[in-house]
């Protein structure tokens, strides 16, 4: 199948963006979209012009690393799925794909539809994990942890850092990335001595690193590959109050 | 003259590893806080180990190629971890953890370092917990365990098909721990391209930043590398894309020996090859082989759907050959019968390059919802792929390029033939042998990290004062320089073709020569096609842009470079070695039941390469292997 792109170019931070349109040929429905891509990128290399960047790794949905927002949908039309993921057959002979970055204030633009994430490392550093040092930690099976609890933590954890829910946001709020790391360790036992700290401190820094306020319209949710449920953000909210009145 | 000692502790097995942390030098803790240790690479190895240094005070330089540390390919482990806790009671234990390695990888590693692996194993796992990483559990609240290849005992841990992303996110939240108390440095989309050594040590790194393209020289008393594996080399893997071979080749050629380049790990269980345009491979976790059977149709040229074929013409063909370890032989062993039933024609889907992996057995058993809860996110991924659902008709899996056992030989300490430069994780080559085990990848490069480093690296630090050695040091402008030139031959190369293209012609000659199966002609023919490639790549190649900016396709080339001199060394280290051994497998050394035929005699060793000049052949050095605690037998999984 034939399809046209219309992609958002742009050479650094400091130089302005704009779209430029491109046809692709001979796209087969097996094809993921980036092999689509990859394909646009070697006939542009062979006319002597310069590819297009996009970050990509894994290339199987685990990584994080991958995040065009495609016809205005972050990573695509399909649910609980990357970008790497997509594959042609989601599209039909004819289509015009609009392929544009994440677009948030907290998320410069590095080049064409690459985007500085570190903003989510450092919401990380400022309290994403539970302090033990190497060696000394008891017996793994010293705390019994129910299924339930293991599991809820699993499902926080799940996520990947890729800031499908910031783009999506009207308001580019990191709540749901934030919410689903204060999550994980509030439902178990070894995250509660620093409960309190954590969330406020992982807050603070979301706010500090320029992210909107979450006004709860779940678009993220609705975004999310991973599917993490907005649940995480009621229990982050119930922890911030709590820490927050516990002054 | 290369040196080999492997530095291996007196005394009995069990006791090595105790007695030889006590006789390591310490260093005391107001010194610590004077040495400064790069680190390159921040997956599983990597983030344990600067996150472990940054606790005991040494201040860490840390580099990833990343964006973060969190996207490390480590993230796409899938299936567990092991260790030897015997929660299930089922009969392990340190001894049996450490046979079924030594066993598993044919013989061709070292025992010490192997047993050491199993003693820390279970440290890991604490830690992991306390570190709240949200390990599968029995509604009881214990840990669940379960069963992976080469073992007949459940001793793998794990988080849904997620255990790496979990154990990352676990070491990535330890590292950020550090870099919040500035202990470490982080450097994202850094890329190390070259080894700095001073005076015989190793002293420093020269990185380009990715986002600027800037050459920056740093300066450290030590360096370790644990910057992951090759098999990307193959172009084809189950390998994040940007997996790469750069930094331990650099090393490499700065004097880093590299042992046992030809040992790849080709797995048994991955998504087959569909068209032209794919770019890259997935794997469906070993674990699978747990509840999934394995077959093909009993006749050549049946084509029927696999639903429609009915049991007393399919053949379940691991189960029939290997009735004791069935589905869960090793990977070396399933993948090469994978390979043998395709070559006779009894391979399936439209290439006829596959066999099924068919869990309608255990659906029935356990149902569907069982399933999707152990294997949930495999299920899906493979369903976006192939556009088929799983849960209705039979996987088609093939092998694919995974893992290498290869690497930088280390010795016990982890420390490479370069004074000060350690080598941690998949990029060292000392636990697996010639075949690695599923689920010790995981444990062994957080072994490396969390549990070996911190102590050897003192040893190293506690016999060098530190010395204000700075990057004007002419070692230093000199490596800054070569990696200046290196770049701008790159981008003055006039061709048109892409740099992908030229690695996928590398990866095309390794599969069919250097893979699963070996033989003197196909190795031959290798040794000439890829240095004529090479050539080729440094004529045709085409790539544009600049060095002094964000530039992708730069860095691409960089890399394929390096994979188009490593590529023939592994072709000469399968050329020498005359024998087959796990993983390689040389088709003139074969049992009469086609399993690998080992000789012990003449090559119980490591062979461990040095550099000489790009084309020409490198010297071979040999560290014998000892065994004393195990028994060399011919491996049988029957
Ligand atoms: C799909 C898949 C599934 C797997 N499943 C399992 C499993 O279930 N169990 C198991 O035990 N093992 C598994 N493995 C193997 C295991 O995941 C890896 O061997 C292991 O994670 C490697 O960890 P590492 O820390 O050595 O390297 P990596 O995680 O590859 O990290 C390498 C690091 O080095 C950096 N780096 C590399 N080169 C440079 C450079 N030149 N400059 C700067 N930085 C650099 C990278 O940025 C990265 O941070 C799996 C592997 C694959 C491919
Ligand atoms: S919460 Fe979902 S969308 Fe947001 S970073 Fe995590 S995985 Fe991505
Ligand atoms: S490339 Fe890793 S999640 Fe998409």
């Amino acid at each position: 199948m034939k399809v046209t792109l219309k992609v958002w170019r742009q050479k650094n931070g400091s130089t302005p963006g704009q779209f430029v349109s491109y046809e692709v040929d001979q796209v087969s429905e097996d094809m993921s979209f980036f092999e689509m891509l990859d394909m646009l990128n070697n006939s542009l290399v062979r006319k002597g012009e310069e590819p297009i960047s996009f970050d990509h790794d894994c290339r199987e949905g685990i990584c994080g690393t991958c995040g065009l927002m495609i016809n205005g949908r972050a990573h695509g039309p399909l649910k609980g799925v990357t970008t790497c993921q997509l594959h042609m057959r989601s599209f039909s002979d004819g289509d015009t794909i609009v392929v544009e970055p994440w677009r948030a204030r907290a998320f410069p633009v590095i080049r064409d539809l690459i985007v500085d994430r570190t903003a989510f490392d450092r919401i990380m550093e400022a309290g994403g994990y539970i302090s033990v040092r190497t060696g000394g930690a008891p017996d793994a099976n010293a705390i019994p942890i129910s299924k339930k609890a293991a599991d809820a933590a699993f499902d926080s954890a799940a996520c990947i850092g890729c800031g499908a829910c910031v783009a999506t946001c009207k308001n580019s709020s990191a709540m749901l990335f934030t919410a689903a790391k204060v999550s994980q360790f509030a439902v178990l036992p070894q995250g509660q001595v620093e409960r309190k700290e954590r969330v406020l401190n992982m807050v603070a820094q979301m706010d500090a690193e320029g992210f909107g306020a979450c006004t709860n319209t779940g678009a993220c949710e609705a975004e999310c590959p991973k599917e993490i449920s907005l649940v995480n953000i009621a229990r982050l909210n119930r922890e911030f109050l709590r820490a927050s009145l516990a002054g | 003259m290369m040196k080999f000692d492997a530095h291996i502790p007196d005394g009995p097995l069990a006791e090595k590893w105790t007695q030889h942390k006590f006789n390591l030098k310490l260093v005391n803790p107001a010194n610590k806080r004077k040495y400064t240790i790069i680190v390159v690479g921040t997956g599983l190895a990597g983030a344990s180990a600067a996150a472990t240094l940054a606790e005991l005070g040494y201040n860490i330089l840390a580099f990833s190629y990343h964006e973060s540390p969190r996207r490390a390919h480590s993230i796409a482990a899938q299936g567990g971890i092991n260790a030897a806790k015997n929660y299930p009671n089922d009969g392990d234990s340190i001894f049996r953890l450490f046979y079924d390695t030594i066993k598993g990888g044919d013989y061709r590693a070292r025992e010490a370092n192997v047993y050491r692996l199993a003693e820390v194993s279970n440290n890991i796992i604490d830690q992991c917990v306390a570190q709240g990483i949200p390990f599968a559990r029995e509604y009881g609240g214990l840990l669940d365990n379960r069963s992976f290849g080469g073992a007949q005992v459940s001793r793998t841990f794990y988080a849904k098909g997620q255990t790496g992303q979990q154990l990352l996110l676990g070491a990535y939240s330890a590292l950020v721990r550090q870099m919040h108390a500035g202990k470490v440095k982080f450097h994202p989309r850094h890329d190390m391209l070259d080894l700095v050594v001073v005076d015989g040590r190793a002293r420093g790194i020269i990185t380009r930043n990715l986002v600027t393209g800037e050459i920056t020289a740093h300066v450290a008393d030590a360096v370790i590398l644990a910057t992951g594996g090759y098999a990307n080399v193959f172009y084809l893997s189950t390998n994040a894309m940007a997996s790469n071979a750069t930094a331990s080749w650099r090393a490499h050629k700065r004097g880093a020996a590299f042992a046992n380049p030809c040992y790849t790990q080709i797995h048994p269980t991955c998504i087959p090859v569909s068209s032209e345009h794919q770019s890259k491979l997935t794997l469906m976790s070993e674990s699978l082989r747990n509840d999934g059977r394995v077959w093909v149709p009993k006749n050549p040229g049946d084509t029927r759907a696999p639903n429609d074929i009915p049991e007393e013409d399919r053949d379940y063909y691991l189960e029939r050959i290997y009735p004791s370890f069935g589905n869960l032989v090793p990977r070396d062993v399933a993948s090469r019968r994978a390979k043998a039933v395709c070559d006779e024609g009894r391979g399936v889907g439209a290439t006829g390059k596959a066999v099924y992996l068919d869990f309608a057995d255990v659906i029935q058993r356990n149902g569907r919802q069982w399933v999707e809860d152990k294997y949930g996110n495999l299920f899906d991924m493979y369903q976006q792929i192939t556009g088929e659902n799983p849960y209705e008709v039979p996987m088609r899996i093939y092998p694919a390029p995974h893992y290498t056992m290869g690497g930088l030989w280390v010795d016990y300490n982890l420390m490479s033939t370069i004074p000060g430069l350690f080598v941690l994780g998949e990029a060292n080559f000392s636990d697996h042998g010639a075949n690695r085990l599923g689920a010790s990848a995981l444990m062994q490069g957080l072994a490396d990290g969390y549990f070996v480093i911190p102590y050897t690296i003192g040893g190293y630090l506690a016999q060098k004062p530190h010395d204000s050695l700075d990057t004007s040091h002419e070692e230093f402008t000199k490596a800054r320089k070569g990696v200046e030139d290196s770049l701008k031959r790159l981008l003055s190369i006039q061709g048109d073709e892409p740099v992908e293209e030229l690695h996928k012609r590398l990866g095309r000659i390794l599969w069919d020569y250097v893979g699963m199966s070996r033989n003197r002609k196909g190795l031959e023919t290798a040794l000439k096609e890829i240095p004529a490639l090479r050539e080729e790549f440094w004529k045709k190649a085409r790539i544009p842009g600049r060095e002094d900016e964000f530039n992708p396709e730069l860095e691409k080339a960089s890399r394929v470079a390096d994979f188009m001199e490593l590529a023939e060394l592994m072709a000469q280290d399968a050329l020498h070695r005359e024998e087959s051994c796990g993983a390689h497998f040389r088709e003139e050394y074969q049992t009469e039941e086609n399993e690998a035929k080992r000789d012990d005699e003449h090559f119980a060793y490591s062979a461990n390469w040095e550099f000489v000049e790009v084309g020409k052949p490198e010297i071979l050095h040999k560290e014998e292997l000892v065994f004393e605690n195990v028994q060399l037998t011919t491996r049988s999984y029957k």
